[in-house]
């Protein structure tokens, strides 16, 4: 289950320690979650790794805490970032025995972003994934993509490969801006 | 050749030839015909050199866990130190960029066997090569959407495109034939449903590539023409030693260095 965080209490320490770092109790796996929502995407900084469906699984196995990620291209640059933001988190949360581990099957897909996600997205000016994942995309079957900056359908797309593999260049024919649509994989 | 070998070989031949295009597409980034293209070429390159990864990191830990040839070393060591000879990339993959045409008849080759590749790995029964080949299957889906979109606005193109076009699938295409020829290693993999079932893969890539040749106004060149081979073997044409040069100069210059 996703919470969301209460940013009234963004300063307070989200997880008790004592002062010299050591947790005063077993931080419940639901806050963890809330924590990991502020851990942002490097490449794309309004959305978090937990809205991506990055982060696959929270689980404590004893003292410590195992960290399930299902990274998202294959060549994806930021999955290091990732990871290290991940563990600089959790350690600054006063969690030092953890345990990252790499999931691959199923492979990531953009069905994992959250609403909140896409949403994010939006405002960002980036088109978020129309549809599902789907053989299709090979048949050249081109997405209705709405533009984020003025929500018109009359767009067009520019290359297959935007500023990052994982997205498509577009522009609008209504308000003519370019804009990345994260493309469905 | 006990299946462990088998299987070291064979993940070496799939991580060499993702590893070594990616390498040559980077040469075009700061060079490519227009920016869209080398943002799209980049982000292909980078596809390949992350599925390369995964392919040389689980060849390092099947060689460690049986111990054979390559124990003990990392997917890095395997990609910075092995020589020429050792490498197993396509023939087709080692070939110079040339003009954009040259880049995209050898893009849409390998992209077209590299998509029916990948389908049938994603039911390996080896569940670590079909974990890998599943993900890197949505990569390369775009990537083949993008090729053949290349092949067809080219071929279909102006007079000076087609024959361009034209002349660089004429020139690529005895590198062609060698994805198709199996070996041992191929048999024995196929046979325990972890491999490629080559013969089938070669119908789907001619149906394939025929169609998209049809749409462009190109002509297939023939099936039956004399296939250029060796990589199996180590055995490379000129070009990949030029590469290779460069990609391993660094932590061959200074080895252990790190970021
Ligand atoms: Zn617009």
């Amino acid at each position: 289950m996703i919470q969301s965080y209460d940013s009234a209490n963004k300063n307070q320490p989200l997880i008790a320690t004592d002062r010299a770092g050591q947790l005063l109790e077993q931080p419940a796996i639901d806050r963890i979650w809330a924590l990991l929502d502020e851990v942002p995407d490097p490449e794309v900084p309004v959305v978090s790794v937990v809205d991506l469906g990055i982060v696959r699984d929270l689980s404590w196995e004893g003292e410590q805490l195992v960290v399930t990620l299902t990274p998202t291209y294959s060549g994806c640059p930021a999955t290091e970032f990732i990871e290290d933001a991940i563990r600089d988190a959790l350690h600054g949360a006063g969690i030092g025995n953890l345990r990252l581990q790499q999931r691959l099957a199923p492979a990531w897909t953009t069905d994992w972003i959250t609403e909140a996600g896409r949403e994010k997205l939006r405002q960002y000016g980036i088109a978020p994934p129309v549809g599902s994942a789907s053989k299709r995309t090979l048949l050249g079957e081109e997405p209705d993509v709405a533009c984020p900056q003025c929500g018109s359908h009359d767009t067009v797309q520019v290359s297959e490969f935007g500023s990052t593999a994982c997205k498509a260049l577009y522009r609008c024919n209504s308000c003519l801006e370019p804009f990345d649509y994260f493309k469905c994989i | 050749m006990t299946q462990n070998q088998a299987l070291f070989e064979y993940l070496l031949r799939l991580g060499d030839s993702d590893m070594v295009l990616g390498q040559r597409l980077c040469e075009l980034v700061g060079n490519a015909p227009a920016l869209e293209e080398e943002m799209a070429i980049g982000n292909v390159a980078l596809d390949l050199i992350g599925q390369a990864r995964s392919w040389l990191t689980l060849a390092a830990e099947v060689a460690s866990a049986a111990e054979i040839e390559g124990a003990g070393r990392s997917a890095d060591d395997l990609a910075f130190t092995r020589d020429e000879r050792a490498y197993r990339n396509l023939l087709l993959v080692e070939q110079a960029n040339g003009n954009f045409a040259d880049t995209m008849a050898r893009q849409y080759l390998f992209d077209a066997w590299h998509f029916h590749l990948l389908s049938a790995l994603s039911h390996s029964a080896d569940e670590r090569i079909a974990a890998i080949a599943a993900k890197g299957l949505k990569e390369v889906t775009y990537h083949l959407r993008r090729s053949s979109a290349w092949i067809k606005r080219l071929g279909d193109g102006t007079d000076e495109s087609h024959a361009k076009m034209q002349e660089a699938l004429d020139e690529i295409w005895t590198y062609s034939g060698e994805m198709f020829i199996g070996d041992e290693v191929d048999t024995l993999l196929s046979e325990a449903g972890i491999g490629a079932d080559l013969a089938a893969l070669h119908n789907l890539w001619k149906a394939d590539v025929q169609a998209v040749f049809a749409e462009a106004t190109l002509t297939c060149p023939s099936m039956d023409e004399y296939m250029q081979r060796g990589s199996k073997k180590g055995l490379h044409t000129e070009q990949l030693g030029f590469l290779l040069a460069e990609m391993q100069f660094l932590p061959r210059a200074y080895p252990g260095a790190s970021w």
